[in-house]
């Protein structure tokens, strides 16, 4: 018998050479006690979390949790049910009304997951004889959704406009295009130029589809993310956000002003085929979205934090994914996987939680410790951060 | 272009990624003999399509792992 797991051996080999270092493992945190969206209790010690994209810390908001238990109360703990079947409550129709509110758009479909939201939209829309045009470093959830599509898929160097360019216009005639972007890059905290890629995405008749998971709430004026910052929103046929980030809940969406958008909801199977986000999930996304448009006060203090943040860690010595802040991700290069995961085990005994991200996640097979910012993060909290690595830099022989 | 004219530029293309000079021929893969990994991948399918002004869909790079079949895959996209 050939045993079906023989191809994972590489990696369990590198896994246990990792640990053999005597590292903690660094996939298996467990927190025992959340305090605050930026304090947690982990192996029995204080920790501050810096990787949780929990952007603008809604999850302990008052509000949000009224909203919630009361929504279990009144609804019950789960739908069992698809949406289109017996998985639609109100609440589930009110945050489709929220998130239209907040785009301005007049469409909105809620998934399960974010990742559902870019598998289920992808491989629906785009199909055989299609192309999908999309930047390498795109989210696994996007890369999954070409896969499990028609389309043909033809990737681009990061954020390469020339590249991009080449690309739909060697395109045969007539093909439906897709051209697929992200706002932030989560890998490197990286933004992208949208206003002149969807020009050029525009320029050859393709439709556009931008994934503001990571700038949602906090990036352009109203927080509707890199396209509205930049003044391309109108220019974006499908924009495709998650509620696990700066909404602070589960779940994922679709907003478009597509007039025939509403179809998507009998032919979009990971949306048809699985059930619905249980109603208190769906309620204090509701509020959260809702609060998140009146947020502007947090979002000057995340910004505020982000540069702090970034410029400390510059400063110390350390290698960070951009010259200058872009977004709520900071991330720090670190010159393997080993010290990595050192530099990253030596942070948490200082108190500190980052995510440790390692290839093949990684663009260029890099490995980084990347921070997410929070807007409750104090002040005082992102000196005590700069501190904790400066130490640990010490301690893992990076600085 | 014919396919020797084809193959001929195909295998300039592939030297600068070439590491350890291994002789190449129709049946030499990419992935096993020339160790491409997938960055490697990424920048020589785009020098390819940039020469022959062609697009290699990720689809059509699952059917490729040879250097023949890369060959054979330009000659027939060029039309
Ligand atoms: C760019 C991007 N898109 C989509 C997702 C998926 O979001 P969710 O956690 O809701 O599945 C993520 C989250 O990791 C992401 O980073």
């Amino acid at each position: 018998m050939t045993d079906l797991f023989s191809k994972f051996d590489p990696m369990i080999q590198m896994r246990a050479d990792l640990l053999a270092t005597g590292v903690t493992d660094p996939f298996g945190l467990v927190m025992e006690k959340v305090i605050s969206p930026t304090v947690a209790i982990c192996n029995g010690r204080e920790t501050i979390l810096l990787g949780t994209y929990n952007y603008m810390g809604q999850t302990f908001d008052p509000d949000v949790i009224a909203a919630g238990k009361k929504a279990l109360d009144d609804f019950g703990s789960g739908t069992t049910g698809s949406r289109v079947l017996n998985g639609t409550y109100s609440p589930h129709r009110d945050v489709e009304e929220a998130l239209k509110e907040f785009y301005g758009m007049d469409h909105a479909m809620v998934f399960s997951t974010g990742y559902q939201a870019n598998l289920g939209i992808i491989s629906t829309i785009a199909g055989k004889g299609d192309y999908i045009v999309l930047d390498i470093d795109s989210h696994a959830s996007i890369w999954d959704g070409c896969k499990m599509g028609d389309a043909e898929v033809v990737p681009f160097k990061h954020n390469d406009i020339e590249a991009m360019e080449k690309r739909l216009r060697r395109i045969p005639e007539g093909a439906g295009k897709l051209v697929v972007l992200e706002g932030v890059y989560s890998m490197l905290g990286d933004i992208a130029p949208l206003k002149d890629m969807i020009a050029i995405a525009r320029k050859y008749g393709a439709m556009v589809l931008v994934d503001e998971a990571h700038s949602m709430g906090f990036i352009g004026p109203n927080g509707r993310g890199v396209a509205e910052e930049q003044g391309c929103l109108d220019d974006v046929d499908f924009v495709i956000g998650t509620f696990s980030k700066s909404v602070g809940t589960v779940g994922g969406f679709c907003v478009s002003n597509h007039p025939k958008f509403e179809i998507m909801r009998l032919v979009c199977r990971p949306y048809v085929f699985t059930a619905s986000l249980p109603p208190s999930v769906v309620a204090t996304a509701a509020t959260s979205v809702r609060k998140l448009m009146h947020a502007a006060d947090k979002r000057a203090h995340l910004w505020e934090n982000s540069r702090t943040l970034h410029k400390g860690l510059r400063d110390s010595g350390f290698q960070l994914g951009t010259d200058e802040p872009q977004s709520a991700i900071i991330s720090v290069i670190m010159p393997d996987l080993e010290r990595g995961a050192m530099m990253w085990e030596a942070l948490l005994h200082e108190g500190l939680y980052v995510n440790l991200a390692r290839p093949p996640a990684t663009p260029a097979n890099m490995t980084l410790l990347r921070c997410s910012l929070c807007a409750l993060h104090t002040a005082d909290q992102v000196q005590t951060i700069i501190g904790m690595f400066q130490r640990a830099g010490k301690t893992a022989g990076i600085l | 272009m014919d396919r020797a004219a084809t193959a001929e530029k195909i295998a300039a293309l592939i030297a600068p990624f070439n590491k350890k000079d291994i002789a190449v021929t129709d049946a030499t893969s990419f992935a096993g003999d020339l160790e491409f990994d997938s960055l490697t991948v990424m920048d020589f399918v785009a020098a390819i399509e940039d020469e022959f002004d062609i697009i290699i869909s990720m689809n059509a790079q699952a059917e490729i792992e040879t250097y023949g079949q890369l060959v054979d895959a330009v000659v027939k996209l060029q039309g």
